[in-house]
């Protein structure tokens, strides 16, 4: 899912203008479950900006909406009452719902209330991390499903670098070496043979820094 | 009580299994306690959410005060142990706001704890005197009225 992590309510301040009347939008699924974005959220962000505004003298009304998802048109309109008697929305929804209602009121300012961080999971109870980079040409086959593009900071193909110590990365020692785990993991599957292929350089032109990417299935479209 | 303590608002959310006891235990032995505390009867702290705190002070509270079970003490084992973690979200909410974290505190008490509680809220009582009332009440204050909550 998408992780993201909420903006300090000073810079959520500091984005919004004075007076205005602010729709705080949540988002009901991935930003939800990351506890970023969904209805909680919203409401303990609606109550900190009220709080702010009053102590501050800011001038905001603020109100409050979440909606099921924000990246979809179907559910977007869920929201337009709301959105439309608002001066602004606040979205706390990933970088894709915002520009999916931003797209949508051409006329109303759409603002981010969170940092959209990564591709990851819930590893412990409130700790995400990330696991995939979407580089666009998935390789974790090979790996024994340890990405190497994500989990290695160096983004080796070919490691580990000579950094690893014991199985902590030396850019990160809080966090594993990948190619340990990647070694681990081969090992107990019986697939060790394939550390002694050695990877090409890999093609990048698939990932973001191809270009934004698009997908087309020419079978749905109408 | 306490004539500082006019006009402001300490809400205390007090846990049926512990605090909430000790409270009325303090009723029985004819205990003083400053009058501006409004207690709140929870099932548990751990049922408390961060919302609950600031739309205490969004009401008009000056303070507030979350009374738990004694760590290791929970009725639901660690009820008290989540509340403790919401408390400290909350606060860092609250200072950046723009409202000083000390008003909200999380406090343990047992049952038994009837002296405890009341030192723990005139404590309260203190730190909001010391603080002045929440400058969200400032404007209400002028006027002089009851808090909603």
């Amino acid at each position: 899912m998408i992780v993201a992590e909420r903006k300090s309510i000073n810079e959520l301040v500091d984005m919004l203008p004075n007076g205005s009347k602010i729709l705080v939008l949540g988002c009901g699924t991935c930003v939800t479950v990351c506890l970023a974005g969904g209805e909680r959220e919203v409401s303990i962000i609606a109550s900190a900006l009220r709080i702010a505004s009053r102590a501050r003298g800011l001038g905001y009304t603020v109100s409050e909406l979440t909606i099921e998802r924000q990246c979809d048109n179907i559910f977007i309109e869920q929201a337009a009452e709301a959105i439309e008697k608002a001066d602004v929305v606040l979205s706390l929804g990933c970088g894709a719902g915002v520009q999916a209602i931003a797209e949508r009121y051409l006329k109303k300012p759409v603002y981010a209330g969170l940092n959209t961080k990564f591709l990851g999971i819930l590893e412990e109870r409130g700790m995400w991390t990330e696991k995939c980079a979407q580089c666009g040409s998935c390789v974790l086959h090979q790996y024994g499903g340890i990405c190497p593009v994500t989990r290695c900071a160096k983004h080796l193909m070919n490691g580990p670098c000579g950094g690893s110590r014991e199985d902590r990365c030396e850019v990160r020692p809080d966090r594993p070496c990948a190619w340990q785990l990647i070694y681990q993991r081969l090992k107990g599957i019986g697939q060790l043979d394939r550390l002694e292929k050695i990877e090409p350089p890999k093609q990048w032109s698939a990932s973001l820094s191809g270009g934004p990417r698009v997908i087309v299935r020419e079978d749905h479209r109408i | 009580m306490n004539s500082t303590n006019k006009g402001t608002t300490i809400v205390a959310f007090c846990c049926i299994y512990c605090a909430y006891a000790a409270a009325d235990l303090a009723g029985s032995m004819r205990l003083q306690y400053p009058s501006n505390v409004r207690i709140v009867r929870t099932p548990c702290t751990g049922r408390l959410e961060v919302e609950y705190f600031l739309r205490a002070f969004e009401n008009g509270a000056d303070g507030v005060l979350v009374a738990g079970c004694e760590e290791g003490s929970c009725h639901f084992k660690e009820g008290n142990l989540i509340a403790k973690r919401r408390v400290a979200y909350a606060r860092k909410f609250l200072a950046e706001s723009g409202l000083e974290p000390e008003r909200l505190k999380m406090v343990n008490v047992s049952a038994a704890g009837a002296r405890q509680l009341i030192e723990h809220i005139k404590e309260m009582a203190e730190t909001v005197v010391k603080l002045g009332p929440s400058p969200l009440n400032k404007a209400k204050r002028s006027a002089p009225q009851e808090a909603k909550l």
